[in-house]
């Protein structure tokens, strides 16, 4: 383009062009394409940032130090009086962190006299080899006075360490383990004693106020619970109740208002369900604190409004000729939407509800005030048993202050994110191939 | 029999009768199913209808009914002196003569017998099958644990008998009623309608639950805490509640503080969601190739498929620490002194985390709006030498307003009933002041922190969690029904 002010030259060749400020207006364009790209880019950097601050957080707590060293089951500690065959209490009450203990200093060779030293050593293995030790001789109380190579559960600290997570070059006032430790530390992984493994614990155990044996077994559970009371209760009712709005009810100032009120319903803070739930079916109906029926009910009321929305976006995109034809043939209203709409809304329908199950599965706020912030290292047998929830295990481990604590938080942050692919990849799977361009 | 059982008896005689009432229309009929009025699937659901739909319904009442009954019964039958004592003391006799009851089920008739009268040793037998009692009882305790325990079992023995026979009954009656040209298919229809009704209602009985509820909690705290101190009170300081103090009305409990603190954060997510929403939106729906389009949508909508506590998580681990470094890199080569500006938790760290969980809602509402703006707007725009940017700006955008202002309400709405972004983020503090480097406080936090750990519905401590719920969802509604509003009136302009 020439521009004729700034090129005089132009003017006695060409016939005057009026200045429409063309070069501006093509710069303003530019930016206004280049404000557009850096915002989309800004929103998937963070996505970016953020799923690389869990992950990079959080792979290291699917792996666990472990310390393996042959323990001997000493028949001295675990029942010297031998009355393991006429009290059973003896075997589960037995001390068995100084069977571990023992175990490791023999490996390290610290004297057993050295009290200073065993307890440092001490310090090095988790409080969970209690439970550990005490299953494997409960199971099999034969091996008590013979020696087993065990692998045992280093403690929080150990771990962090071996993983790299603690600054070791700080002076060791300033650190939670000592250079003795350390040394002690790289003498066993030299040994082969030390070593990472795969932690199967983070997905089986429950809650522990120690990182090295906390898992989210009882949140899985729970939240499995809750997730099949949502299904249960919101599918069909959700289907039923659009099924009335779309096919059946009268336009008048009723339907009005239920359609008005399930958009508002939508939207409504996911914490005012909470407030509900405390006050209707616990303080009201008197269900118990903690259950996971309670969470159920509470996410199920939750999650209609959305499942309603999408079944009624399925049906109302079936053509109205499918029905003309079945109530052709005779068949009634209730068997045309039963028999010929329904089926054909249904992959819709599942979409919508997997992706509200999917939401139900990650919400947090209304479980905190039904009173799943328990705290539960028990498994739940049934749905009125105090459990706990994925989402609130992350926040009740988000709230720990010790550093291996993150760890399992991003952890299980991974595990939940992991849950909520598949269950999208799914509703996208099932969108994609059943799905009718009518 | 237990109430499972029942419902598994009840679930089982509705298929005998679908059954039995599909083989009779059938037979009645000759074997030919078009002499039949409806299809003679029809006749065997109308039995099992009949047959379970009255028993369930009577089954329900009786569960609701009989507590309420047997309790006041028991209740009458206290001493004197136990009924003139205060409605809590009551309360927990009640509780003991309840536990005792249970316990009392697990011991044997032997036991009972062996522990006799004595209250005590009573206590420790059933500490040892696993009731613990908060004291011990008193022999008036189980005589009426007794008589609970006797109600109980008839009342369950009746029911039982009862349900069974309204099941044989219907089953009976509607069985004799089948015939070739019996209308099973329009009552079973009938039955059908009236249930998917019974559906459509609940989200009619959902809201009036959420209203009912919070008023009656916050008409509770309201009788102990005047209105107006609470929605003009400028200090919120709740204290402690202190079980059967009488300090209780000294805590402090002033809205403003915490809506301040709602309204600020929002506002920064907002100041960060919009832009970053709306011009993603438009690049999108006006720039973007097919291809771009296909994957950066999905996966900007990743962002809002992602459960809100684990943005919590990454405010508190990643955004706080480093806006606290950063800030104390900056403090440093400005002043020489390394001294953070920004705390690790505050108004900046929770707003702009918050901003980023919003950007999805802003960009996918607004691309379809401006997606919906008609092409010929465009084309008349382009077609008279406007550039893109002039004719999104200058016509498109003033065209899409009014629904892009719809959509900015709702996440608004969002960003104001957001929880655990802010309760991991924004502090507890709660404080009224313009600095956003420093912590402030939410509604929904202060609602978290008053409602979790041990909790007793009398105190105003817990009470006001309420009231202030029904502010959030007041605030919410009417954002939502203005929004709504806004939107469906854009709709009819181009429709």
């Amino acid at each position: 383009m020439t521009d004729v002010v700034s090129s005089p030259a132009g003017v006695l060749d060409k016939p005057a062009r009026r200045d429409i400020g063309i070069k501006r207006r093509y710069r303003a364009e530019r930016r206004f394409r280049a404000y557009g790209i850096a915002a989309l880019s800004f929103g998937l950097l963070f996505l970016a940032l953020l799923l690389w601050s869990v992950v990079s957080k959080g792979y290291t707590a699917f792996q666990q130090t472990m310390i393996t060293v042959p323990v001997e089951f000493s028949e001295q500690i675990i029942d010297k009086d031998n009355e393991r065959a006429t009290d059973p209490q003896k075997l589960m009450t037995a001390n068995y962190p100084i069977v571990a203990r023992n175990a490791v200093a023999k490996a390290l060779g610290v004297a057993e006299n050295d009290t200073a030293g065993l307890r440092a050593v001490n310090q090095m293995i988790s409080n969970g080899v209690r439970g550990q030790l005490r299953d494997m001789v409960v199971a099999n109380p034969q091996i008590i006075g013979t020696t087993q190579t065990v692998s045992l559960l280093a403690a929080g600290d150990i771990d962090s360490a071996w993983k790299g997570q603690i600054n070791l070059d700080v002076s060791e006032d300033n650190r939670k383990i000592s250079d003795q430790q350390v040394g002690w530390m790289k003498q066993l992984a030299e040994a082969g004693a030390l070593g990472k493994h795969l932690n199967g614990g983070i997905f089986v155990n429950g809650n522990s106020s120690r990182p090295e044996a906390a898992g989210v077994g009882v949140a899985l559970i729970g939240s499995f619970y809750m997730m099949l009371i949502v299904l249960v209760l919101s599918l069909p009712i959700g289907v039923a109740a659009s099924i009335y709005l779309e096919e059946f009810a009268p336009k008048n100032r009723l339907t009005d208002l239920i359609e008005v009120n399930i958009n508002n319903l939508a939207a409504v803070p996911s914490i005012v369900y909470g407030l509900l739930g405390l006050a209707v079916f616990i303080n009201f109906m008197d269900l118990p604190r903690s259950a996971s029926l309670v969470g159920g009910l509470v996410l199920t009321l939750m999650t209609l409004p959305t499942i309603i929305i999408a079944t009624r976006a399925a049906l109302k995109a079936v053509p109205p000729s499918i029905r003309a034809a079945a109530l052709g043939l005779g068949a009634s209203k209730m068997q045309t939407i039963f028999h010929h709409v329904l089926p054909l809304a249904m992959p819709g329908i599942l979409t919508g509800t997997i992706i509200g199950l999917a939401h139900a599965l990650g919400e947090t706020a209304p479980l905190l005030l039904i009173g799943m912030v328990a705290f539960v290292a028990n498994y739940p047998t049934t749905p009125m048993d105090p459990s706990t929830a994925l989402p609130v295990q992350i926040y009740m481990w988000a709230n720990e202050a010790e550093r291996a604590f993150v760890e399992r938080t991003s952890g299980a942050i991974i595990i939940l994110l992991l849950f909520l692919i598949v269950m999208n990849v799914g509703a996208i799977l099932l969108r994609r191939r059943f799905e009718r361009r009518w | 029999m237990s109430t499972p059982l029942i419902l598994l008896v009840l679930a089982i005689f509705a298929i005998v009768c679908y059954v039995v009432g599909t083989r009779r229309a059938l037979a009645i009929a000759g074997g030919l199913s078009s002499r039949l009025h409806s299809r003679q699937g029809y006749y065997g659901a109308f039995v099992a209808i009949c047959a379970t739909v009255p028993a369930a319904a009577v089954l329900v009442i009786w569960l609701i009914a009989s507590p309420l009954y047997i309790n006041s019964t028991i209740h009458d039958g206290f001493p004197e002196e136990v009924k003139a004592q205060s409605e809590a003391q009551q309360g927990l006799s009640f509780g003991m003569v309840n536990s005792l009851a249970r316990g009392m089920d697990v011991l044997t008739l032997e036991e009972i017998d062996a522990v006799g009268a004595n209250p005590a040793e009573l206590r420790a037998a059933l500490g040892a099958k696993g009731v613990p009692l908060a004291g011990d009882p008193e022999p008036w305790m189980v005589a009426s644990a007794g008589d609970l325990n006797a109600m109980q079992k008839i009342s369950n023995r009746v029911m039982t008998a009862i349900v069974l026979m309204v099941a044989l009954a219907g089953a009976g009656l509607s069985y004799v009623r089948i015939a070739p040209r019996f209308r099973a298919r329009n009552r079973v229809e009938k039955v059908i309608l009236s249930a998917l009704v019974l559906a459509s209602s609940i989200a009619i009985v959902t809201t009036i639950g959420i209203v009912m509820s919070m008023l009656t909690e916050a008409g509770h705290f309201f009788g102990r805490v005047p209105a107006w101190e609470f929605f003009f009170g400028t200090v919120w300081d709740p204290r402690f509640a202190a079980a059967g103090a009488g300090a209780a009305s000294d805590g402090q409990f002033g809205l403003i503080p915490l809506l301040a603190g709602t309204l600020y954060i929002g506002f920064v997510a907002m100041l960060v969601a919009v832009p970053v929403g709306l011009f993603s939106a438009i690049y999108m729906s006006e720039y973007a190739s097919p291809r771009v389009r296909s994957i950066a949508k999905p996966l900007l909508e990743v962002l809002a498929g992602i459960p809100t506590i684990v943005y919590g998580f990454f405010a508190l681990t990643s955004v706080g620490p480093f806006l606290r470094d950063i800030s104390a890199q900056i403090q440093g080569i400005a002043t020489g002194e390394y001294a953070n500006f920004i705390q690790a938790q505050s108004v900046l760290t929770a707003g702009f985390v918050m901003g980023i969980m919003l950007i999805p809602y802003v960009s996918s509402l607004s691309d379809d709006i401006i997606t919906a703006v008609p092409r010929a707007l465009r084309d008349g725009s382009l077609g008279l030498g406007a550039t893109k940017s002039e004719t999104i700006k200058k016509v498109v955008m003033p065209a899409a307003l009014p629904g892009v202002v719809g959509a900015l309400l709702m996440t608004a709405s969002r960003a104001i009933g957001e929880t655990m972004i802010v309760v991991l983020a924004a502090g507890v503090a709660a404080r009224m002041q313009l600095n956003p480097f420093e912590p402030m406080t939410t509604v929904t936090v202060k609602i978290v922190s008053q409602l979790t750990g041990d909790l007793e519905f009398t105190s105003p401590q817990t009470l006001v969690a309420f009231a202030l719920g029904i502010t959030l969802f007041a605030i919410t509604l009417c954002l939502n029904i203005y929004a709504l509003f806004i939107v469906r009136k854009y709709r009819e302009q181009y429709e």
